[in-house]
């Protein structure tokens, strides 16, 4: 036994030791990291895993001395090669920061400078620590960007961040962190902010570069599909605390504590949703008929003709009474310019018909009614919630604008709505801040009911909230629409959530949509290009389901929805290879 | 980029004529008569009617203007009532002073808010930010006229360190310059201060550190190009208040610019001149917009003007 803790100091690069992390002074003080300890190793990956406030950024910034003024860390050290790193000074860090521990973040979109090209970002990691100076800087750069596979290498070292996509930018934040070939990779939920196409292509490079450098790597993340992926070794934190650390097979086989036991089993897993029953029977309760939204663009020169934007092309629909259509789709693919169009918040080309009747045109009066029936509840519940307005207030207002209702009659109705989405009636006084996301979510749930609508659109409503609490929150949607008999159309990018949900799913890809059928049709037998492909991506939390996502690591150039005014695109047209199951050609 | 500049310069000629329309019917408004003030105390009233017809000023407004408009169009900016000689000569021998001290001035003002504004970021919430920006505070709230006497006693008359004013060589322009400099660069310091504790949050912020650099790299290279951004387009809005000093601090300190004009001018209800000043300082402010308009692409990769 001593003989192998021997080995395995010997091959530790990295080890944390007991590490404690505080915030504020005196009696405000709040440990938010205790007991801390992990060790890395050359080549091998371990994985921090957790939900929101489990401390698990703060332990990253710890490690690479960037933690925010306010927290310190009374306890513990971390070893970094026989350094103490808590200790070392300032200057020492530098040399050490980007060299030998380079760190990776969360927001691709704004983790690079937007007045730097991305040659110049590049460049500088390389001068700073001396690994090559002049044209040796810029060839060196050259060399990363194409490792990261970016296309076009020449012209993306002259472009700027805004010219490049979420998950091009993200490829130049690894390329700028593996330029120095560092010997610790850290990376704080690198995929969370991508598409899941994008996020299997990421990390793949990363598996990819781990491999050839022989890297040690820190994968900070939420997801256990991610976990599963990437991990040889995880460490599950939750408020600051470890409860579990254990090799990724043991985890995910025989996970010991009681908290990774519930993390696990809330996460929804592609493929083990139970059965649904159809509604296709029940009566249809909107029609939608070749939607468009186009949005112009200004002319760029005098007497060319004007171009436009086709968000949303010719997308057609039925949603039965009592029925859930997963709309799903990647970033840009138009499923929320859908959402918004269904409820007149812009202005759209075709026809959508609620009850029979038409929603295209409506103005008034006429909207203001069609709107009882139709309602969203939208992605971030932490912006959808005036901050300013009482839950009373929130919820209540509805029932004003529509019905007049006097003010006990509104709090008697505030108080049952709050008490169906499984609030205490009495929180109604209170304001959003004092709500955690999840029940902030079920605040704009609420409001949602208030006027008892036949549809309600919900535009990724779980999509920002932990594994835990959605699970929730779905079950919360699931129970109100058996007791209203409600329609959801549910717009998400997340496919188990769609798989556990929804009755029919249709799969929008540039403004189209390029399969539709039954839950079961699309997502377990799967005939378009791009559904494939999607479903490819997903990655899945369960042993042993490693994906090759080599496949996927080809730039899949999606067409410009750019196009003439008077452009005429070729019709589309969809072969059924099942009944109810339509597939574009 | 043509097509931008034709359009600027169309709205810019709307709103020289806004601005003409306004001062020339603000002076037509104020009880003084300028045909009183030129004819002298003992003149008698046919006299003041004389020199009333001779300058056009018993003709009705609109026709007063368009004829000041007409020879506008031809530029003429007609002649000063009390000088006697062409406006445009009188604007035209003093604006090179003029300029002078409104470069010296605004390099001021930036290099004295920057400094201090980047200061107060750095040392946030510390006792230097709040000392820096009650200073700041100080400074945009003193009235011109007694700050600028106030320095003008203490570092020229006490101190004797810089002429007692008038114009000469960069001895002479320092100490207006400074005025200058010191009375505006609040709006600036304050500016920079919070547009730079926003940049420190940024998330390349970070990323810059967590690449190994320098601090001084991080804050010079990656903070402060983020961070002065704003403030270019506010030098061009600012001008317009700078013109403001200016007329104060030119008379106080001898300095023979338009400035001083503008004062001389006033005191005496010479319209053409007022007017004159009013078009050229109006012109000043476009032009200065126009310029950060068109220097922010060069620094803000972001902002194209083909699309704006």
């Amino acid at each position: 036994m001593s003989v192998q803790t021997e080995q395995e100091a010997a091959r530790s690069l990295l080890s944390v030791e007991r590490l404690a992390i505080e915030f504020g002074h005196g009696a405000r003080r709040r440990r938010v990291v205790d007991e801390l300890s992990f060790t890395l190793q050359s080549g091998r990956t371990l994985c921090i895993a957790g939900e929101s406030g489990s401390g698990k950024s703060l332990s990253a910034l710890a490690i690479m001395g960037l933690l925010p003024r306010a927290a310190a860390t009374p306890s513990g050290a971390i070893l970094f090669k026989d350094q103490e790193l808590l200790s070392l000074p300032e200057r020492h860090m530098q040399r050490l920061r980007g060299r030998e521990i380079a760190m990776i973040f969360q927001e691709p979109m704004t983790s690079l400078n937007p007045m730097m090209s991305i040659g110049q970002q590049l460049e500088e990691t390389a001068r700073r620590h001396r690994i090559a100076a002049g044209s040796g800087a810029h060839q060196r750069a050259r060399e990363m960007l194409e490792a990261v596979r970016v296309p076009h290498v020449e012209r993306r070292l002259k472009q700027y961040p805004h010219e490049l996509s979420g998950g091009m930018r993200q490829r130049v934040m690894i390329a700028m962190a593996m330029l120095t070939n560092p010997k610790v990779l850290i990376a704080d939920e690198p995929t969370t902010a991508l598409d899941v196409t994008i996020q299997a292509q990421i990390l793949e490079l990363m598996r990819d570069l781990q491999r050839e450098f022989n890297t040690a790597m820190l994968l900070i993340t939420h997801d256990m599909g991610v976990v599963a992926e990437m991990a040889d070794e995880v460490v599950v934190m939750n408020q600051g605390v470890v409860e579990e650390q254990a090799p990724l097979r043991q985890l995910f086989t025989h996970p010991k504590a009681s908290y990774t036991q519930k993390l696990l089993a809330a996460v929804p897993r592609l493929g083990t949703a139970g059965p649904l029953a159809s509604k296709t029977e029940r009566p249809v309760v909107l029609e939608v008929d070749d939607l468009k939204v186009r949005f112009p663009l200004r002319r760029e020169r005098l007497f060319t003709t004007p171009k436009e934007v086709r968000a949303v092309e010719g997308v057609s629909f039925r949603l039965h009474q009592g029925e859930t259509l997963g709309i799903v789709g990647e970033s840009g693919c138009g499923k929320s310019t859908t959402g918004k169009a269904l409820m007149n918040m812009l202005a759209f080309e075709g026809s959508a018909r609620l009850n029979g009747q038409e929603l295209n045109g409506l103005k008034g009066e006429a909207l203001k009614a069609v709107r009882r029936d139709i309602q969203m509840i939208f992605q971030d519940p932490f912006a959808a919630l005036n901050p300013r307005k009482s839950i009373l207030e929130l919820v209540g207002e509805p029932l004003l604008i529509h019905h007049r209702l006097a003010l006990h009659e509104r709090e008697e109705r505030v108080a049952a709505l709050l008490e169906q989405v499984g609030l205490p009636g009495d929180t109604m006084r209170r304001y959003p801040h004092q709500f955690s996301g999840g029940q902030r979510q079920r605040i704009c749930i609420a409001r949602a009911l208030a006027l008892k609508p036949k549809v309600i659109i919900a535009d990724e409503p779980v999509s920002a909230l932990d594994v835990s609490v959605q699970a929730q929150v779905l079950e919360l949607l699931e129970t109100l629409q058996r007791q209203y008999d409600l329609s959801y159309l549910f717009i998400s990018h997340d496919m188990a959530v769609v798989e556990r949900l929804c009755h029919r799913v249709a799969v929008m890809y540039s403004g189209q949509i390029v399969e539709i059928g039954s839950r079961d049709q699309v997502l377990h037998d799967p005939q378009h290009a791009y559904t494939r492909r999607l479903l490819a991506a997903v990655p899945v939390p369960e042993m042993d389901s490693r994906r090759d996502f080599k496949a996927l690591l080809e730039a899949f150039e999606s067409p410009n929805p750019i196009k003439p005014h008077d452009y005429i695109a070729p019709a589309q047209c969809y072969i059924e290879p099942n009944a109810g199951h339509f597939v574009a050609v | 980029m043509i097509w931008f500049i034709t359009k600027r310069i169309a709205y810019a000629m709307l709103i020289l004529l806004g601005v003409s329309f306004i001062t020339y019917l603000l002076l037509y408004l104020i009880p003084a008569d300028p045909a009183r003030q030129i004819a002298g105390r003992s003149a008698t009233a046919e006299v003041v009617a004389n020199i009333r017809h001779q300058l056009g000023l018993d003709l009705p407004f609109y026709q007063q203007y368009l004829r000041y408009l007409g020879n506008l169009l031809q530029g003429d900016l007609g002649r000063s009532y009390v000088q006697r000689s062409e406006v445009a000569a009188l604007i035209g021998s003093r604006l090179g002073a003029t300029l002078q001290l409104m470069a010296a001035g605004i390099a001021c003002e930036l290099v004295i808010g920057i400094a201090l504004g980047m200061l107060a970021a750095l040392k946030r919430d510390s006792a230097i930010d709040r000392l820096l920006m009650a200073f700041s505070f100080i400074g945009v709230s003193s009235p011109h006229f007694i700050a600028a006497m106030l320095l003008l006693y203490v570092f020229a008359v006490k101190l004797a360190w810089f002429p007692m004013g008038g114009y000469g060589g960069v001895s002479h322009l320092l100490l207006p310059a400074i005025t200058l400099g010191l009375l505006g660069s609040g709006w600036y310091s304050r500016m920079v201060r919070s547009s730079m504790i926003e940049v420190l949050h940024q998330d390349f912020i970070r990323t810059a550190r967590a690449k190994g650099l320098t601090r001084a790299r991080v804050i010079l290279r990656h903070v402060l190009p983020n961070a002065i951004t704003p403030v270019i387009p506010m030098i061009g809005i600012d001008i317009g208040i700078f013109m403001g000093g200016l007329v104060v601090v030119e008379s106080v300190f001898g300095w023979p610019g338009i400035g001083q004009l503008a004062w001389q001018a006033i005191q005496q209800v010479d319209i053409p001149v007022i007017v004159g000043v009013t078009t050229v300082s109006a012109v000043a402010i476009i032009v200065g917009n126009l310029l950060a308009d068109l220097i922010i692409p060069f620094i803000d990769p972001r902002i194209d003007i083909r699309k704006s």
